[in-house]
């Protein structure tokens, strides 16, 4: 996870409606995956996002982690995610 | 300065011309009355207010030239055209004969060569492409029954079936392959064409090429919603720099004189983009280039009128257009004046 970043052509408004622009994709997301998303773009790290998502929710350490990693796959899967 | 346009027809598989006037009224600093040029008394477009000045019929590009330009030669009588902007497939190839006695009669145009429209037709691309290393759909084109035989052995099932100017389907079987192609021949003649099926999302370009390989603009857009026709009606400006560019790369091997409609499948295993069509004239969508940034439907009249026009550099990304439909009530008369008399006069 640490040698991805979110899409440069991806635009995340505040309502959590997702515009891809190279390709014209949509996507809504909820409140916690735009809290994700916007750490994404602002560079900040797995561990970071893992911890203050721990932190304010009430959540067990290992249904985070396997949340999060199916996350970062579906994010993978639509393209929204690239290299370092 | 006046211009006529034809492709009034903006019904639920619309013409192009409504969207190049919106486009030529928006222009700035920029005076016209734009004259209608019709086929059939109930297009739409001149009955809607502030489209068109007046409305004459023309016939069908089936009855001839001569027909074709003794009717214009009247329109410019009555009118004195400026310019002329065809912007239907099915009329390009007599309005680009025509264009020397238009000339002659002082009205300009700015439309592609014979040889241009030959070279991107259905029939003709995908050698022009492999010959320019610009990816494209495997065909083969069917005239006979007998054509079908090699789909099997050539192809992967699905297979897209194609009509030469317009229509297309897609074929999981060889019974199906012969049911479009009869389907499919007997409405718009031969060749059918028998395209490889690319598995991937389909994206569009609108285009000018200034007729010396330069691209003036190119917008891309992804249909949002499409109708059971296959038409768009709705999509999104989107930029993708490998897709403007071979965009322009196209434009600029054809040395393309006029608006386009580039069509491209963007492959799902590969993330390469396949030229599916070249059309000839603008898209019914041509407005959401204009409303992005880049006035092309204007640009071509100031190419016709021969002056210089810079190339646009950049588009707004994520504007979206959404057809609608809209019952336009009007009066008798009106469709009788162009029905009786084949010209309508607003206001």
């Amino acid at each position: 996870m640490t040698n991805y970043k979110l899409s440069s052509n991806l635009a995340i408004s505040d309502n959590g409606f997702l515009f891809l622009s190279t390709t014209g994709e949509t996507f809504t997301v909820n409140d916690i995956a735009k809290v994700v998303l916007m750490d994404l773009k602002n560079d900040i790290n797995y561990k970071s996002i893992f911890d203050k998502l721990l932190k304010e929710y009430e959540v067990e350490e290992k249904i985070l982690e396997r949340d999060l990693e199916d996350f970062f796959n579906q994010l993978n899967v639509y393209n929204l995610l690239e290299e370092k | 300065m006046k211009i006529a346009v034809t492709g009034l027809n903006n019904v639920d598989n619309p013409g192009p011309g409504v969207p190049v006037i919106r486009g030529i009224k928006d222009a700035k600093d920029f005076k016209c009355e734009i004259i209608g040029l019709i086929y059939d008394a109930l297009e739409p477009a001149p009955y809607m207010d502030d489209i068109v000045k007046s409305t004459y019929t023309i016939p069908y590009p089936s009855g001839g030239l001569d027909l074709l330009f003794e009717r214009i030669k009247y329109i410019h009588s009555k009118e004195k055209l400026d310019v002329i902007v065809p912007t239907l497939d099915s009329e390009l190839f007599g309005f680009t004969k025509l264009t020397p006695k238009l000339d002659e009669l002082g009205i300009k145009t700015f439309l592609p060569s014979t040889e241009q429209l030959i070279l991107r037709g259905k029939d003709k691309l995908a050698s022009f492409c492999n010959d320019n290393d610009i990816l494209v759909p495997k065909n083969i084109l069917a005239t006979s029954a007998q054509d079908i035989y090699k789909v099997s052995s050539e192809f992967k099932f699905p297979v897209a079936v194609k009509g030469i100017f317009y229509d297309a389907k897609i074929a999981n079987n060889l019974d199906e392959v012969f049911s479009a192609f009869k389907s499919i021949s007997s409405k718009w003649g031969f060749p059918v064409v028998i395209q490889e099926y690319i598995k991937g999302e389909e994206y569009n370009v609108s285009a000018l090429g200034d007729g010396e390989g330069k691209t003036i603009g190119a917008v891309a857009m992804k249909k949002l919603y499409i109708t059971d026709n296959g038409k768009g009606w709705s999509g999104v400006t989107i930029y993708d720099n490998k897709l403007i560019e071979l965009s322009k790369n196209i434009i600029s091997k054809i040395k393309w004189k006029s608006g386009a409609e580039l069509e491209f499948i963007k492959e799902e295993k590969t993330n390469k983009y396949y030229l599916l069509e070249m059309n000839p004239r603008f898209p019914a969508w041509v407005y959401l280039s204009v409303a992005s940034g880049q006035n092309l439907p204007y640009s071509l009249v100031e190419l016709a009128l021969g002056k210089k026009v810079e190339p646009f550099e950049k588009y707004e990304v994520g504007k979206l257009f959404i057809r609608y439909s809209w019952d336009l009530i009007t009066d008798l008369k009106q469709f009788e004046n162009i029905s009786v008399n084949g010209e309508m006069h607003n206001g």
